[in-house]
């Protein structure tokens, strides 16, 4: 399959014993693509090992969160020109397997966004109670507000089109989790969104990138964005 | 009001006036972020001084005694003061957040220059 069109995005903060391993695989099995860390402010090696591993490296100078250092890796792709986008997590919860079926569907499938599901995937993930209830309702909320199903909105294994980057790189993108507010967003703005499964293990690092952040604050935090969406103006469609 | 209140409320109002004043003076304050502060004084000197203003407004929005009416002021002040400070906060955050983004990708731009160039030689 032809990957020069694609770039693969991994934010990473503090990632430095799992980045290269991840990397090299990647190598393995998508040997042409080109992959991009963005270094999220870490203060340890991140950057020199996933360098060492033969990714390019964009170094945040300060620690800006998830959704601010994966919006950095979409400035990059759209100032390069890529036409597909990838992403996924630094700390080894995403099976590097899949990277290829999503750019192929992405590639095929008549979708903007492909957003990979541990839930759709036959082999199970089993999170903490609480995360896998707001996992749950979150799914429901946005399956019942864009009438599409969706069972996965926290996944940030995905992949993308270049009319989604122009989209992405705007203002309203959130600096922390982007998350079920991102795809209703994108859903109004009439962008087409489709699941395919994928398989996620449980972080191997523990302080990975998307732990640690306070369950009540995030569910209050996403009704917000949420109910922020529908007050405000209708965004542009498609991307154009 | 009694004197009493009425001195203590004016020496204060005068003071924040005057320390406000002075701390954009000697640049600690940027003008664009004292203009609440100075209008929080200003109000608060006027309604002492023009003492029939502050019975009316007392009368108006109900308040018990002229001094209620004052601390309410003060308080709604502090509130809008405050609300001023997210909106800022707000707008920095978004700057700090592109101007990182902007050096990460400079930062890059660069040592891929730099790597180039030591490959023509």
């Amino acid at each position: 399959m032809d990957t020069k069109d694609a770039l693969l995005i991994i934010p990473a903060y503090n990632e430095s014993k799992a980045i290269g391993k991840i990397i090299i695989e990647i190598k393995n099995q998508l040997p042409g693509l080109d992959i991009l860390v963005v270094d999220d402010g870490s203060s340890d090696e991140t950057k020199k090992y996933a360098q060492q591993a033969g990714a390019m490296v964009v170094s945040l100078p300060i620690n800006l969160g998830y959704g601010a250092a994966l919006q950095t890796g979409y400035k990059y792709a759209q100032v390069k020109k890529y036409d597909y986008l990838l992403q996924m997590d630094a700390d080894g919860q995403h099976e590097p397997k899949y990277l290829k079926d999503l750019l192929e569907a992405i590639k095929t499938k008549k979708a903007d966004i492909i957003i990979g599901s541990r839930f759709l995937s036959k082999v199970k993930y089993h999170p903490s109670l609480i995360r896998r209830l707001g996992m749950i309702f979150f799914a429901k909320l946005t399956t019942s507000i864009i009438k599409q199903k969706i069972t996965d909105p926290t996944s940030g294994f995905q992949a993308m089109n270049r009319r989604i980057l122009n989209f992405f790189t705007d203002d309203f993108y959130p600096s922390d989790y982007p998350d079920a507010d991102v795809i209703i967003y994108l859903h109004r703005a009439g962008f087409r969104i489709k699941e395919m499964p994928v398989v996620m293990y449980p972080a191997s690092n523990k302080k990975s990138i998307h732990s640690g952040f306070k369950p009540l604050y995030y569910i209050f935090k996403m009704f917000l964005s949420i109910l922020m969406i529908f007050l405000r103006k209708r965004p542009y469609k498609k991307g154009e | 009001m009694t004197l009493h209140q009425e001195i203590f409320a004016l020496v204060a109002s005068v003071s924040l006036l005057l320390i406000i004043l002075g701390l954009v003076r000697k640049r600690k304050i940027k003008e664009e972020y004292s203009w609440l502060w100075i209008l929080i004084s200003i109000t608060i000197l006027t309604l002492i001084l023009w003492y029939d203003s502050l019975l009316f407004i007392t009368c108006l929005i109900g308040a018990e005694t002229p001094l209620t009416t004052l601390f309410l002021f003060g308080f709604l002040f502090l509130i809008l003061v405050n609300i001023h400070y997210s909106v800022k906060i707000s707008k920095f955050t978004d700057q700090v957040k592109k101007i990182s983004q902007k050096i990460g990708l400079l930062t890059k731009e660069v040592e891929d220059f730099k790597r180039n160039k030591e490959k023509d030689k």
